[in-house]
């Protein structure tokens, strides 16, 4: 990209008000998740003491007071049932919410670029067995794979690692597919033909002519991988088989809100906000950052039509849908 | 046509027996000690090789994994102590839990599945497709920016939030519906509509919001081509242009991700079946996973597995249908 | 006269162009505003045809455009009046608009394919269009409309064929299709936007004498946009030259093109390369002798695709390149052409047969041994988009090469670049931009100095001009006469028109199918073609002179 193109990338992310202030959310976001231990601290709480005193034990454990127990010692109320500080949970939630989703989308960076490069730019047989490969792997629904992987993994290997990987693992087939076709589609470009009779060998080739024009796609892509995600994370905390209680998960306190959702709403509407106004900040910004890398949107979507059209169309429609 | 249909399942079929092999390798050959696994956490090593025994986990891999293969393909017998069991094919095995045939837990639960995906599948495509077209008709306008607000809400909402909301608002707060139990349509077919319509809105409502996307984003990209530009040119009146030329070409995207949909709530839709207590596929997985019950686990994942490349398949063949170049080409 | 009379003959008028503008916005708010069409007034009687002729950015397909005010609702401005047949267009309201869009003036884009719907068969499009502007015709009658005027059109068993989608024809058989569209509701004004530009030679000519049946037999009006002068002298009565928005000439198409008055005509005309002439600039002529041969195909061959769908791209071709020289490959799209070009410098690997240089055999040699060699051969390509790396300057894609040769002192490498940019008529202060700032020709230019950087012997050019003005062509056309005389470089020189292929080539290969089908010295091809093919070709090229454009469509008619 050139420096007058990056300045433009940043004018017309800046343009759109929406972006800027998902963006502001995820920056206070990441911050209050990186100080957890020291606001919590500040409250003068934690994430994991009981607080018996606080709840009705007489009516099943609903806190005590209105708006599931708010007050000056737990600002955002306790937990049912236990009396926990959901302030200090809520943070400490946010931490693994984040850490999770991102440790995972640069798993399936990583390892989608490998492969999607070694498929575009290897031999015709590579890219069958690599093509062929990816199609019987993404063939496997990711959630229940990965539920039953969790199942035959160690009960001491560490879950916050475990999930990483799970994710990361089961979740970059979109990534080589697309820098497959972005590959192959741009071998063909007369300036890569240019470049050969310049003499360049594959390796400066792909170095020089193919890598920096993919980081476009590729930073769109992992864009609308983190919110993605997240929600993957949630959902196998919600399906019991997140991350090990007593760590604080959204989506595990929500799994738990199931029972409780008729005395403490407090107790679902917390957390499904949390939750909500972060994957919908991801989103937003992610939406934003494909307009500005790539203002043409609709030639975009052509390309989609053309590979529809040529190629297999299942997965070009899976493709456009992740896409729009 | 056909020839294209007749070489796209034949690669199907390739995948799913890589499939076989893949979860194969995964579950009985990976990590750890399966014995182990599925006799639990308090077995000592004595109940350990008992149930080594009976799974036949003491014979060389390939042999076990033939074995498998028989079974799909042929059904087998299994011996628990004197008595022998017959296991019909496709056999994928019995639960540990239960000595039940894996094969008819699935069939079972499929109905309930079917009931949730299929209903859903309605719904959402109502939904998805008409907002699409109707943010389509009103670009530029308030219309498309509340409508593609909500969507993004909508896609950015898990469906266990969406399913949560519902039953605080129509369950706990309203009281308009019962906390849903699932009924059989055989049994009564008016409450069995009722008790799934909360599962249903959830799922759908998440689907749609996809759906009004692809369509939204599939009927602008038409109305961008040369072809509509004809049409104009010649007088056709806009709202055929739109009607008939642009969501046709809009089409075929749309009908080939429902298949492919489709094809993976077969597979259960583990968080709306958890959260609403329905008895499906989805809920059976969980289960088994807590128990670490592994036949059954590796029966939902290549059954959905199956399904997936099933639908895959499907998807292509209605997307060739929908659109002849792809064939031809 | 009075104003009575006056307005009488208005009325007559096909088409009355006043004080036309239209100015697009770029990039929304704040974006700067194109003037595409800036002041022009034209008529034109019933019956008539006019032709509007222009280069890229001229204005001329939006002047097209705003006769059916296909510019409303998109935004663009638009002042001045339109009036055709008996319509005020931009006065008019929808209904009246829609009465006259295919009703009373049709419209043929250029891009056949692409302008119909791929998922109706072209029969029911046609019907639909049809009944659209009578309402009370049946949907059978409609359908019957629709298989006549296909008929009418040309198309071979047409009842069958009007059930066929538009990707089961062929081009020239769908821009039949679309003129059957447009002749389905008996307009009075035929307007064709650029209708043969996405054809090739051949197929032009049968399209424009169809264009010329259908005009006589009818009676309809005619305004052709085009940016090829050739087009126009065979079609129109009137032409209209535009630049930059304007109108530079306007008379009867004899006149216009004989005896030009402005000097941009002349500079138009000037530029066209004819096919008809022997060039009067020439590059020197291979002096070597016999045994001064460059580069050597024998029996060249290749196939694509797998086993199922095998195709023969390249069948069997023998060619010879001598030092010095200039060989002109001809054909029409799909003759195999390219892939025989990009196998001449190992681009492609060819399937079958050898290719020698300076005697050694290099057809079949590995990426190492073929380095050194590879950068005698270079090439020269058609899109000067998509040959440039747009995320790198000028200067250092004339560089790379410089680099790749392993060229480590920097200031050296980029004197070279510039020395380079400055030979191909660059300035070496633009070293710094990048390509989405040039003109198609700069960057073609651009293009050039890279593939001289290696310091190449033979330069393979493949179709270097087509994407191009015919001003610009001329120049980059010179422009490669003059390096080929001072480097004494060889030229394989690549092209569909051959009118271009006659101004530079010492000899002429004729390509069709994969083969070639005659080859020979360019005044013998050219002069006295045996083939029937070649003769077939050089019949169809359109020509600038009005009479004997006349003189050869008859001879077309007859045979």
């Amino acid at each position: 990209m050139t420096p007058r193109q990056r300045g433009a990338v940043w004018r017309r992310l800046r343009q759109q008000s929406a972006a800027v202030a998902s963006a502001a959310i995820l920056l206070a976001l990441v911050l209050l998740a990186l100080a957890a231990p020291l606001l919590a601290a500040l409250a003068g709480q934690d994430p994991t003491t009981y607080h018996d005193d606080l709840i009705d034990s007489a009516r099943g454990g609903v806190p005590l007071g209105p708006y599931g127990g708010i007050s000056g010692d737990h600002w955002l109320g306790v937990e049912p049932g236990t009396g926990r500080d959901m302030f200090a949970r809520l943070l400490y939630g946010a931490r693994i919410s984040l850490l999770i989703a991102l440790g995972a989308t640069a798993v399936q960076v990583v390892i989608g670029l490998a492969v999607g490069l070694a498929a575009g730019l290897g031999h015709r047989l590579a890219d069958q067995v690599l093509s062929r490969f990816t199609e019987v792997l993404a063939a496997l629904p990711m959630l229940v794979i990965a539920i039953s992987l969790t199942a035959i993994v160690p009960a001491d290997f560490p879950r916050p690692l475990l999930l990483v990987l799970v994710i990361g693992l089961l979740g970059w087939f979109g990534t080589s597919r697309i820098v497959r076709a972005r590959t192959l589609a741009m071998k063909k470009l007369d300036h890569v033909a240019a470049a050969r009779l310049g003499g360049s060998g594959p390796l400066r080739v792909a170095r020089r002519e193919l890598l920096p024009a993919l980081a476009a796609p590729v930073i769109t892509y992992a864009a609308v991988l983190v919110p993605g995600n997240i929600v993957v994370e949630a959902s196998l905390s919600f399906l019991g088989i997140g991350v090990k209680p007593p760590t604080a998960s959204w989506g595990q306190m929500l799994s738990t809100a199931t029972v409780w959702f008729r005395a403490d709403p407090m107790y679902v509407l917390l957390p499904a906000g949390c939750l909500l106004l972060t994957v919908l900040a991801f989103t937003v910004l992610g939406d934003a950052v494909r307009t500005a890398l790539d203002p043409r949107e609709r030639s975009r979507l052509r390309v989609g039509t053309h590979s529809a059209r040529t190629g297999r169309s299942a997965d070009a429609a899976r493709e456009k849908e992740a896409a729009v | 046509m056909t020839g294209y249909a007749l070489r796209r399942l034949g690669g199907a079929l390739v995948v799913l027996f890589l499939l076989t092999v893949a979860v194969y390798a995964l579950f009985y050959v990976a990590p750890g000690d399966p014995a182990k696994l599925a006799c639990g956490p308090r077995c000592n090593p004595g109940q350990i090789q008992q149930v080594r025994e009976r799974l036949e986990l003491d014979a060389p891999l390939l042999t076990q994994y033939l074995h498998f293969l028989q079974g799909l393909v042929a059904g087998r017998d299994f011996s628990s102590g004197t008595a022998v069991l017959h296991c019909d094919a496709p056999c994928l095995g019995l639960s540990y839990q239960s000595g039940t045939p894996v094969t008819e837990l699935l069939g079972d639960r499929l109905p309930v599945t079917a009931s949730l995906a299929l209903g859903a599948m309605v719904l959402w495509l109502l939904l998805g497709v008409g907002t699409g077209l109707l943010s389509a008709l009103r670009r530029g306008g308030t219309t498309e920016r509340v409508l593609t607000g909500l969507t993004l809400v909508g896609t950015a909402t898990p469906v266990f939030i969406t399913g949560l909301l519902l039953l605080m608002v129509f369950c706990a707060y309203l009281r308009w519906l019962p906390f849903p139990s699932y009924v059989p349509l055989s049994e009564d077919p008016e409450q069995w509509a009722w008790n799934l319509l909360l599962p249903w809105t959830a799922l759908a409502l998440l689907e749609s919001a996809k759906y009004a996307r692809l369509t939204r984003a599939s009927t602008l990209e038409t109305l961008a081509e040369d072809h509509i530009r004809t049409f104009r040119a010649y007088g056709v009146r806009e709202r055929s242009v739109v009607t008939r030329h642009a969501l046709r070409g809009a089409l075929p995207p749309v009908i080939a991700l429902t298949a492919l949909d489709l094809g993976t709530m077969f597979g259960g839709a583990m968080l709306t079946e958890t959260l609403f207590g329905l008895p499906g596929i989805g809920q059976l997985l969980v289960h088994s996973v807590r128990v670490i019950d592994l036949p059954v686990v590796v029966g939902v994942v290549l059954g959905t597995g199956a399904a997936v490349v099933v639908a895959g398949v499907v998807a292509d063949i209605l997307y060739a249908l929908a659109d002849r170049r792809v064939a031809l080409t | 006269m009075t104003s009575a009379d006056a307005s009488r003959a208005a009325a007559d008028l096909l088409v009355e162009v006043r004080d036309l503008s239209v100015t697009f916005h770029a990039g929304g708010d704040g974006g700067s505003a194109v003037q595409a069409v800036d002041g022009l007034s034209f008529t034109l009687a019933p019956g008539r045809a006019l032709g509007i002729v222009g280069e890229s950015g001229s204005g001329k397909s939006t002047v097209a455009a705003a006769l059916l005010d296909l510019h409303r609702g998109t935004g663009a401005r638009v002042g001045g009046t339109v009036r055709v047949a008996g319509t005020d267009v931009r006065a008019a309201d929808e209904r009246e608009l829609r009465r006259l869009r295919g009703g009373r003036a049709a419209m043929v884009f250029q891009d056949p394919l692409s302008s119909l719907d791929p998922y109706y068969a072209i029969g029911d499009q046609i019907a639909e269009v049809h009944r659209v502007h009578r309402p009370d015709v049946s949907r059978r009658a409609a359908r019957a409309r629709a298989v006549e005027v296909l008929e009418r059109v040309g198309i071979a068993d047409a009842p069958r064929r009007a059930r066929s989608r538009p990707h089961e024809f062929s081009g020239g058989m769908r821009q039949r299709a679309l003129l059957a569209m447009a002749l389905a509701c008996e307009p009075r004004l035929l307007i064709a936007d650029e209708p043969t530009t996405a054809l090739d030679v051949t197929v032009q000519a049968q399209i424009l004498d169809l264009l010329h049946d259908l005009r006589a037999e009818t009676g309809m009006g005619l305004l052709l946009v085009t940016h090829d002068l050739g087009v126009v002298a065979g079609s129109v009565d009137e032409v209209l030259v535009m630049r930059g928005g304007r109108a530079v000439e306007h008379g009867a198409v004899g006149e216009v093109l004989r005896t030009p008055r402005e000097p941009y005509t002349k500079e138009l005309l000037a530029a066209v390369p004819r096919v008809d002439a022997e060039p009067a600039v020439r590059g020197a002529r291979g002096t070597r002798g016999a045994d001064g041969v460059l580069l050597e195909a024998v029996g060249l061959r290749r196939e694509f695709g797998g086993r199922r769908n095998r195709t023969t791209a390249v069948d069997e071709v023998s060619l010879t390149v001598r030092e010095g020289e200039t060989v002109g490959l001809v054909g029409e799209s799909g003759s195999g052409k390219t892939t025989l070009g990009r196998m001449l410098v190992r681009l492609l690997d060819p399937t079958a047969g050898t290719l020698r240089y300076r005697g050694q055999d290099i057809g079949a040699l590995g990426d190492r041994e073929l380095r050194p060699i590879r950068s005698e051969l270079q090439m020269v390509f058609q899109d000067p988009v998509s040959s440039l790396n747009p995320r790198r300057s000028i200067g250092e894609s004339v560089a790379d090469p410089l680099r790749a040769a392993g060229g480590r002192d920097d200031a050296r490498v980029v004197r070279r670049a510039c020395e380079l940019l400055e030979r191909v008529g660059l300035d070496p202060a633009w070293y710094h931009r990048y390509p989405h700032e040039f003109s198609g020709g700069q960057r073609q230019r651009v293009g050039i100095a890279r593939a001289l950087a290696p310091g190449p012997r033979l330069l393979v050019c493949d179709e270097p001009v087509s994407a191009l003005d015919v001003t610009t062509q001329a120049q980059i056309m010179e422009l490669l006469g003059e390096l080929r005389r001072d480097l004494g470089l060889s030229l394989v020189f690549i092209a569909h028109d051959l009118a271009v292929v006659r101004a530079v080539s010492d000899r002429v290969a004729v390509m069709r199918g994969g083969r070639i089908v005659e080859e020979g010295p360019t005044g013998e091809v050219y002069g006295r073609p045996t083939h029937p093919y070649t003769k077939g070709l050089l019949a169809a090229v359109p020509v600038l002179d009005p009479e004997v454009s006349a003189d050869r469509r008859a001879l077309r008619a007859t045979a």
